[in-house]
């Protein structure tokens, strides 16, 4: 045992919390942190324990903000499209567009996304649920992990699933006539539309498993609430684009 | 390897550069070429042979291509941004490294693909120029090119669009999320606010290209009609088998084509003002104008994509709503000029090489812009669109003022890249040569529109009674272009020469109060603003921005 | 030195040819101001300029700033005049279509060619469809033969326009975007091919001016200029009474 335990200037400038300071935790009913002190005697000059978390999730509502503006343009195209027309020798204003019957499955796809939202959304708040988070910073297991991995993993089923019956959806449409490589400009924007969404999913269940791995081989409880914080806000995104895609092609066609 | 691959965003602002200076050195030998033949159609270019108007079409369209994105979107933005950002506003280093070097990688595959564009192709570079007009450009058998060429130029555009997204995405992060204690929206540099209106106008702007670009890949491979009308003909066979419309990519690529321009100058404007602070020793008075004067422009940008579209086939009251949007812009740009120009009133300007250039922008944003309000009216736009009097006034505005904030950029971070000073006398001579030989060659351009002589012309032929009159204007035209291009070796080779044997810089040679001029001083709480310099008369004080704020003030 | 020269051969050379329309001299005219205006103004700036970089000694107060406001003031006018006097002209012969006594002739653009129609006795253009185009047979335009309308169209390569009359200009393209520019008459619109554009103007100075293509239209684009000849309306009436006859003498066939 150590003969005295003098602190020198430096220790006690850090502000050494021991083993009373707070790990970063979610109190606020949509994510947050903990108060300012340096529970983890980084550097004086950082942002503060939620420094990591407000810097992913500004980047991830930046990049779906140009994502946003790129569904906008192809909507935006898919309402031109509709009207526009031509006039045939007789001056009769010709419009192709034939609205595109949805294939029914599209319905359960995107009650099948919807309850995905709500299983990621309880995975990302178990990651912030304090006493949890408090054990794993102290050492004492991963509760919290335990508690969201299921979650996780029943979410990710849920996308595979969605993506499972968007396909399905395509074969249908395939068999009744409309491939994708056809005059037909409905079915067109049909394939456009879905498969690009489907291509972002897809996109989303990477980053979820991706996130299922990081729980696991993280080391630090801040960094596996960043990754699955990140991908919940893009996967509630790209649920929210499915509702007002799916919207547009059943009512506004 | 890890050199090469690095996260560094200093590292990653040089190679940005470096991008730049390649592209913009392949565009100006385009651009010569282009000169040439207009001059003298039937000279032999070496290696290639007469040019076929074909030829000089695809030339127009690498050139325009090369310029436009990888010149004066990665340099201002992405190249200077990556070499100070993160130190202007006291932050470590960018949100996201990895995506930040991700971004310049993909920059530089989408150059590579562009560049393959015109030489793996048998058909050669497309001839559609850098809009790319459907059906023109949505018809392989419309011209050639117009295949493989075609193809690879949207494949290294959508490949841009998502490199632009990202590098926005991690700028809009940091500027946003990194800024020191005491960073306030108050107390930023102007290049950071015109950095983040940029950002911002790249976020939204490059999307709906990238859709474009989708869309019309889709009507060029996948029997689509997005933009091909119905009984569409080529070369006397019908192609059109859909009710498409040309118009729609006309809107989708000028909503992204106008802000894409404010991009192209709106970090100008900010080092503008910075310089402006820097060497006439004086604060910028209505710093919060200029500022919010900046974001003006940016969201109003958004807003006027139709004035490139007055003659060509839009609604005649959608012309007149754009056109007033348009002369509306024009406000807060007076503003911006009208804040240098009084800054500059006093006098006792300290003239080096950077301060130079900054005037040199400020001219060129001048002569530029004051055509800007003349095209904004659809009654005279109406004659003068696609004529060469638009290409004076945007190679004014855009492209000299534009390079010429690269160049003001350049001299003046020099010392910070490499520890030397750039030469002052050969940066004189090539401010100098640069700034008349380019009023020469853009001028005569007012004129010859004037006329009436339309762009995307090969040569002058045919009835225009006025076109054999207008050759020697080409012919002065093009030994200016010769002149500038030629003033340039001096800008590289004093680059080149001052990175190894250039005088040693001290520690701020400028005596800038820009945090990224502070070496390794404190790295405390931010407590000034950024232009704390004195005015000339209480002696040359001034107040960094890393210094802490005494209890007097 | 030749940047000086070719700047003043410009001056000297290139005002906008010779304008031949009813509207052309209020165009002119509005040019001229706005660029006299814009001249000036740009002078100034470069006098202030170059004043501020001699000026050795720096003054000690900063520009007051209520010359700076006076100075927007003085431009928001100045943009506001611009904006007013040109949507005035705009609105003239934009606004409304063109008078009911209007002579109408269709303008069709294709790659590389312009080809000018005229209605004939019927005045009613025949109906046209795309796969009846056939140059090679004298059928440029694909005039169908069942319509009856059809059969007295003149097509003509050569725009000719009697002096006094209103035209109202049916634009069409068959290909790709052309631009349909008349220098002399200070008029400028697309053709663009799924629609058909309108734009009407009245020549009133004989003589003949260039028709120019303003849109990129393909390795003929610089090649793509035809003819406006203006001439008297005896004169005309002369033209089209030779090229109906020519006409009549080729169905006869």
């Amino acid at each position: 045992m150590p003969a005295t335990f003098t602190r020198n200037q430096v220790e006690i400038e850090r502000k050494d919390p021991g083993i009373g300071g707070k790990p970063p935790v979610d109190r606020r009913p949509t994510g947050g942190g903990g108060d300012g002190d340096n529970w983890d005697n980084h550097p004086r000059g950082r942002g503060g324990p939620r420094e990591l978390l407000i810097r992913y999730r500004l980047g991830v509502l930046f990049a779906l903000a140009g994502d946003l503006m790129f569904f906008v343009a192809l909507v935006s195209a898919f309402f031109v499209r509709q009207s526009t027309g031509h006039f045939d020798i007789h001056d009769n204003f010709i419009n192709d567009w034939r609205p595109l019957a949805v294939p029914p499955i599209l319905w359960l796809n995107t009650a099948v996304l919807l309850l995905s939202g709500l299983t990621m959304e309880t995975a990302r708040r178990q990651l912030f649920h304090e006493i949890d988070v408090m054990e794993e910073w102290l050492g004492l297991g991963r509760p919290a992990v335990k508690r969201a991995a299921p979650w996780l993993v029943a979410t990710l089923s849920l996308g595979l699933m969605f993506l499972a019956g968007q396909w399905v959806a395509w074969e249908q449409l395939v068999r009744e006539g409309y491939a994708f490589i056809s005059p037909d400009p409905s079915s067109h924007f049909f394939y456009l539309i879905t498969g690009i969404h489907g291509l972002h999913l897809l996109l989303g269940i990477l980053a979820l498993a991706g996130a299922l791995v990081g729980l696991f081989t993280l080391k630090k409880v801040e960094f596996r609430q960043v990754a699955v914080d990140s991908v919940a806000w893009y996967w509630h995104t790209m649920g929210l684009f499915w509702i007002f895609l799916f919207v547009l092609l059943v009512f506004f066609q | 390897m890890g050199r090469i691959f690095t996260t560094d965003h200093r590292a990653l602002g040089v190679l940005y550069l470096y991008l730049a200076l390649a592209a913009v050195a392949v565009g100006t030998v385009l651009s010569l070429l282009m000169r040439v033949h207009r001059v003298w159609p039937n000279a032999v270019i070496p290696f290639f042979g007469v040019m076929k108007p074909e030829d000089y079409l695809a030339l127009v369209t690498m050139h325009g291509t090369l310029m436009i994105f990888f010149v004066l979107t990665t340099a201002p933005q992405s190249g200077f941004a990556n070499l100070v950002l993160p130190e202007q506003i006291g932050a470590r280093g960018m949100a996201f490294p990895r995506i930040n070097a991700a971004a310049f990688w993909l920059t530089a595959v989408a150059f590579l693909v562009l560049i393959s564009a015109a030489h793996i192709t048998s058909g050669g570079a497309p001839i559609s120029g850098w809009t790319s007009y459907p059906p023109l450009s949505a018809l392989p058998a419309a011209g050639p090119g117009q295949g493989l060429g075609m193809d690879l130029w949207l494949v290294s555009i959508g490949v841009f669009c998502i490199a632009a997204w990202l590098s926005a995405a991690n700028m809009l992060a940091t500027i946003l999320g990194e800024r020191r204690a005491g960073m306030t929206w108050t107390r930023l540099p102007m290049t950071v606010w015109a950095w983040l209106v940029a950002s911002i106008l790249t976020l939204l702007a490059f999307a709906v290209l990238l859709a474009a670009v989708v869309l019309l890949f889709s009507d060029r491979h996948f029997g689509s009609s997005f933009f091909i009308p119905m009984g569409d003909m080529i070369n006397g066979r019908v192609v059109g088998h859909g009710d498409g419309s040309p118009l729609l990519w006309l809107h989708l690529f000028w909503f992204f084509g106008h802000p894409e321009v404010y991009i192209a100058v709106l970090p100008g404007m900010g080092l503008a003002t910075s310089l402006f602070a820097n060497f006439t020793r004086r604060r910028v008075a209505g710093y919060r104008m200029m500022a919010g004067m900046l974001v003006a422009i940016g969201l109003l940008g958004l807003a006027v994509w139709g004035h490139h579209m007055f003659v060509s086939g839009m609604n005649p009251y959608a012309g007149t709503a754009f056109a007033m949007v348009t002369m509306a812009i024009a406000v807060p740009s007076t503003v911006e000029v009208i804040g240098w120009l009084a800054t500059l009133w006093g006098g006792g300007l300290r003239l080096q090489t950077p301060m130079l250039f900054a005037l040199g922008f400020l001219s060129f944003f001048i002569a530029g812009g004051l055509t800007g309000p003349l095209l904004a009216q659809p009654a005279l736009d109406a004659y003068l669109h696609n004529t060469f009097f638009v290409v004076a006034h945007f190679h004014l505005i855009m492209a000299m003022a534009g390079v010429f904030s690269v160049f003001a950029g350049i001299y003046y971070w020099f010392p910070l890249i490499t520890g030397r000073m750039m030469n002052e006398t050969l940066g004189k001579l090539h401010f100098w040569i640069s700034l008349i030989a380019a009023y020469g060659t853009f001028l005569p351009m007012h004129f010859a529109g004037l006329a009436g002589e339309p762009r995307h012309y090969d040569r002058l032929m045919g009835p225009a009674t006025s076109f054999p009159s207008l050759i020697p204007v080409e012919r002065g035209i093009t030994f200016s272009a010769l002149l500038l291009a030629t003033a340039q070796l001096l800008f590289l080779w004093n680059v080149f020469s001052s990175a190894h044997r250039g005088r040693r810089a001290e520690a701020n040679p400028w005596q800038a109060t820009t945090l990224e001029w502070a070496g390794g001083a404190e790295r405390g709480r931010i407590e000034r603003g950024p232009y704390e310099y004195e005015l000339p008369l209480s002696g040359n004080g001034f107040h960094p921005q890393w210094e802490t704020a005494s209890k007097e003030e | 030195m030749l940047a000086a020269y070719s700047l003043l051969e410009a001056a000297r050379v290139a005002w906008m040819p010779p304008d031949g329309a009813l509207r052309g001299p209020i165009v002119d005219r509005l040019m001229f101001w706005n660029l006299a205006a814009l001249c000036i103004l740009a002078v100034v700036a470069h006098v202030w300029i170059a004043f501020a970089m001699l000026r050795r000694r720096p003054a000690g107060k900063s520009f007051p700033d209520i010359l700076r406001w006076s100075l927007l003031a003085g431009f928001c006018v100045m943009y506001v005049w611009m904006a007013l006097t040109a949507q005035r002209l705009w609105a003239s012969s934009r606004f409304a279509g063109a008078s009911l006594t209007a002579m109408q002739v269709e303008v069709v653009g294709e790659q590389f060619q312009w080809y000018f129609r005229y209605p004939g006795a019927d005045e009613v253009f025949g109906t046209t469809r795309p796969p009846l185009v056939n140059a090679a047979a004298g059928n440029p335009l694909g005039i169908d033969p069942r319509d009856a309308h059809g059969s007295d169209d003149i097509v003509s390569s050569t725009l000719v326009l009697p002096a006094g009359r209103e035209v109202d200009m049916r634009l069409r393209s068959l290909d790709v975007i052309h631009g349909f520019f008349i220098p002399g008459m200070r008029i400028k619109e697309n053709t663009v091919p799924g629609l058909v554009l309108h734009i009407h103007f009245t020549p009133v100075v004989t003589g003949t001016y260039p028709i120019l293509c303003s849109q990129v239209c393909g390795m003929g684009h610089a090649r793509m200029q035809a003819r406006l000849v203006v001439v008297s309306p005896t004169d005309f009436q002369a033209w089209m009474a030779r090229r109906e006859r020519a006409r009549a003498k080729e169905q006869g066939q």
